[in-house]
């Protein structure tokens, strides 16, 4: 035990300090908002699901004996009869991207209790999100539209479909959870539940501006996710 | 409330005059413990008896909730162990019995007993009971959370349950459900059942993942004043480790439940190869079965310490009090909880020997799964040195401790010979290796359970359960599972293939079939021995001995809650605070032969107790 004052969260200096502040009393994390830290290791758990799945692709891509089909011909787009490779791709991708940064903003503004500029940002991210799972739906379409299935597609190897379908689908999924999760704060933040100390729907406690950082942390992940999905489905 | 808490209450108010770096002996700074660093949790008290009893969001009631739905699932997949026990020792009762049947006994046995029993026990019961009270919270980080976590886990066993009454019975694939066979017709249960199966799983996995954040959250930041980590109890340390394992590992069950669950209903092949059945080409084609066996084992590993860490915690708690001595090497057992944690992530192809591997890979998991002996034979040595010269009580507690010390021992050793992979091949798929597990993670953990069940009742029920129940209860029990798993030893030598439903004229029926029979009877008894818990349960709940508080003059936080049972909040009006580690017993000097966590050092100061 140090008996030493430590005044808040004044951190001690060097690895020794770094290790004693760490196996300290009472918190690890020091000043980190229990959410926050819940988010932090939740997202730890969640990096493993997106691992295994992008590991089972590789797996399934590697040892396929049919040809995997050809990724730049799939995804591209026709703009006046040329095919644009990744065009679709590239907007859905610019349009989350962006949303993080709207994201970011939210939290920010959250934080100077600036309620308006905070549930406008917010619901910018929630459209941003709606867009991009929007998108989605409409890549998803018109694949189906050309004959891809999850069981098999007239381009080459039958996993493509499957673990395109798979992958994007639970990506999507967390997307929308997010979107909704995105809406909800948006009325919460404009009704101005976190001035009034409203309490919450369903766990009764009173809410905080943190929320929306957590609610952050877990879109920029999302974000994140999609940028190894990018690189592993469309540019491999 | 107890002495300790009044004194506690002149510590606090120094605790916020600044305080110098200077130490003496008697100088009052040494009882300094830095001011909280987090306000007050507000807790939600229920109001109505559903909010109270069913809905609740008191940790203590959903880890009884846990313990409760555990122990049910527990007891049918006993049941479920007596026919296949049946079967094999006394076929001709057996009659109404089919291999079907037998397939389908042994897959939900092991699924229930690994995933819905142990791990539910021990992380969602005693981790959800004891985690707050002995870290010195009021109550988990996330009590709604934490509530729905409890539900979850009850949903998937009413799924896991509804699969024995689907069409075709719940699925027969072992409780490993490698593909192709497990979704292909002709294995039972490949419609309903195993779907019922992969959805229960997910949903095991997603309840978990609500209970977990909360054990590590409470346990990283929700720790009461002076509460570092180097003070807590090892039972902590070790349902902590077994959670981060879980957090890491269930995501790979999951992704497999997900891939096969698409496998079965969707016709996709991340697991099907090309299949040739009855003269026809399934529309299956070019999946990877041995993908789903290392998502599977990287799960199952991890998976086989997220049963036995808790364990080794526990039993060291118990170990330490009921000896009177301060546990031997605290830092090393923590360390080695850390490291055997870590390690289990790097060795799970050694279920795998038997797959086709390159030949490197299998010198790579060997070594990896024998470095794991290094750490697990520190931790059974430092209970040795633990006992040793110890002020020790053979109670109930004391004797399900050394049970496990035996038999943990005993199934660590034969995890020696199969983790070799020359000496595995010929051992595996055999009753060798039923033996060898069945010793290391089911009666080892379970007579931790058992061991625990006696040392807490006091504290939960507020009654004494019998000891002289208690000690039937374990002698039964631990020479009964001896009798049941030494044989097998030996079966598995003489090369009996498990999870065959019947030997048929095999040269193996002459020496096996008088085994296969004693193994039955005392398979039978041990099984009912268990039963003597109920009654004594029942029984000390109706006319038991009330016991004082903290009955074991043990240190830990949770024998010092404001009532007995702890209400909702634990502790009363002020939270302990904490000066030492749980384990100063017998210290030279001191006027008793424990000295509470929460003893201010000042206190002591005569004593010849280290600084912890």
């Amino acid at each position: 035990m140090s008996e030493q004052k430590i005044d808040g969260f004044e951190l001690k200096p060097g690895f020794k300090g770094m290790a004693s502040d760490t196996g300290s009393d009472q918190t690890m994390f020091k000043g980190v908002h229990w959410g926050k830290a819940m988010m932090w290791i939740f997202l730890l758990s969640d990096t493993f699901v997106f691992s295994c799945f992008l590991i089972s692709y590789m797996k399934g891509r590697g040892s396929t004996i049919v040809d995997w089909p050809n990724t730049s011909e799939v995804f591209s787009l026709y703009v006046g009869g040329v095919p644009v490779p990744l065009l679709l791709i590239a907007i859905m991708t610019f349009v989350l991207i962006t949303s993080s940064g709207t994201m970011a903003l939210a939290v920010k503004y959250g934080y100077e209790k600036n309620r308006k500029m905070c549930g406008w940002l917010i619901l910018a991210t929630a459209v941003g999100g709606l867009t991009f799972v929007g998108m989605q739906v409409f890549e998803w379409s018109k694949l189906i539209h050309e004959g891809v299935r999850p069981w098999g597609n007239p381009f080459g190897a039958s996993q493509f479909g499957s673990f395109f379908f798979m992958i994007t689908g639970f990506h999507g999924f967390h997307v929308s959870i997010g979107v909704i999760f995105l809406f909800i704060y948006t009325y919460k933040v404009f009704a101005g539940h976190y001035e009034s100390k409203k309490r919450g729907w369903f766990t009764k406690m009173k809410g905080d501006y943190v929320e929306i950082e957590i609610l952050g942390l877990y879109w920029h992940f999302v974000d994140l996710v999609w940028v190894f999905i990018f690189a592993f489905f469309y540019l491999w | 409330m107890s002495d300790e808490y009044d004194n506690n209450k002149s510590y606090q108010a120094q605790s916020s005059e600044v305080m110098d770096g200077s130490t003496g002996s008697v100088n009052p700074d040494i009882d300094y413990v830095r001011p909280a660093e987090v306000g007050e949790q507000e807790l939600y008290h229920g109001h109505s008896f559903i909010e109270k009893w069913v809905f609740c969001q008191d940790a203590k009631v959903i880890g009884v909730q846990y313990f409760l739905t555990a122990v049910f699932t527990g007891i049918v997949g006993l049941i479920l162990s007596w026919l296949m026990r049946l079967q094999l020792g006394f076929p001709e009762l057996a009659g109404f019995m089919t291999a079907e049947h037998y397939y389908q006994f042994v897959t939900m046995h092991g699924m229930i007993m690994v995933v819905y029993f142990l791990t539910a026990l021990f992380l969602g019961g005693f981790g959800n009971y004891l985690i707050p009270l002995m870290v010195g919270a009021r109550d988990m980080v996330f009590p709604y959370v934490n509530m729905l976590s409890f539900w979850m886990f009850f949903v998937a066993v009413a799924v896991l349950m509804a699969s024995f009454f689907v069409p075709g019975g719940p699925t027969g694939a072992g409780w490993t459900l490698y593909p192709p066979q497990t979704i292909l017709e002709g294995t039972p249960g490949s419609g309903m059942g195993i779907l019922l199966m992969l959805i229960s799983l997910s949903l095991f996995v997603i309840g978990f993942t609500m209970g977990g954040l909360n054990y590590m959250i409470t346990i990283l930041q929700a720790r009461t004043r002076g509460m570092t980590l180097m003070r807590m109890p090892l039972t902590v340390w070790g349902i902590f480790t077994a959670t981060v394992l879980a957090m890491l590992a269930f995501p790979a069950l999951l992704v497999s439940a997900i891939m096969m669950t698409l496998d079965k209903v969707l016709q996709t092949s991340f697991f099907m190869p090309t299949i040739l059945k009855a003269g026809e080409v399934l529309e299956y084609g070019g999946g990877s079965p041995i993908l789903f066996q290392h998502l599977f084992w990287f799960f199952g590993h991890p998976e086989v310490y997220i049963v036995a860490l808790p364990a080794f915690g526990i039993v060291s708690d118990l170990i330490s009090v009921h000896a009177r001595k301060n546990i031997f090497g605290y830092r090393m057992m923590v360390w080695a909880i850390v490291g055997i944690g870590g390690l289990s992530f790097f060795v799970w192809a050694h279920h795998m020997y038997v797959s086709g591997m390159n030949p490197w890979f299998g010198f790579f998991f060997a070594t990896t799964t024998l470095i794991i002996a290094v750490p697990t034979a520190m931790k059974v040595y430092n209970w040795i040195l633990t006992l040793w010269r110890g002020n020790i009580r053979i109670n109930t507690v004391m004797l399900w401790c050394l049970g496990f010390i035996v038999t943990f021992v005993n199934g660590g050793i034969t995890g020696i010979f199969l983790g070799n992979v020359s000496v595995d091949v010929p051992l595996s798929d055999t009753y060798f290796v039923i033996a060898h597990f069945h010793m290391v993670m089911g009666i080892a953990p379970l007579m931790v359970i058992m061991g625990a069940v006696y040392h807490w009742f006091p504290l939960v029920a507020g009654k004494m359960l019998h000891e002289g129940l208690g000690k039937w209860h374990f002698w039964i029990t631990f020479l009964g599972a001896y009798s049941i798993y030494f044989p097998m030893h030996y079966l598995g030598f003489i090369g009996v293939p498990r999870r065959y439903f019947e030997m048929y004229d095999s040269p193996y029926m002459t020496s096996a079939v008088g085994m296969n029979e004693f193994i039955s009877i005392a398979a039978f008894i041990v099984g009912a021995a268990q039963f003597i818990l109920v009654f004594n349960i029942i029984k000390t709940l109706k006319t038991g001995k009330k016991a004082e508080q903290n009955p074991w003059k043990a240190n830990s936080l949770e024998w010092y809650t404001s009532t007995v049972p702890p209400e909702h909040g634990n502790f009363g009006e002020r939270l302990p605070v904490v000066h030492r580690w749980p384990y100063d017993f017998s210290v030279p000097g001191a006027k008793d032969d424990f000295i509470p966590q929460t003893t201010a050092p000042s206190e002591v100061i005569h004593t010849e107790v280290e600084k912890t």
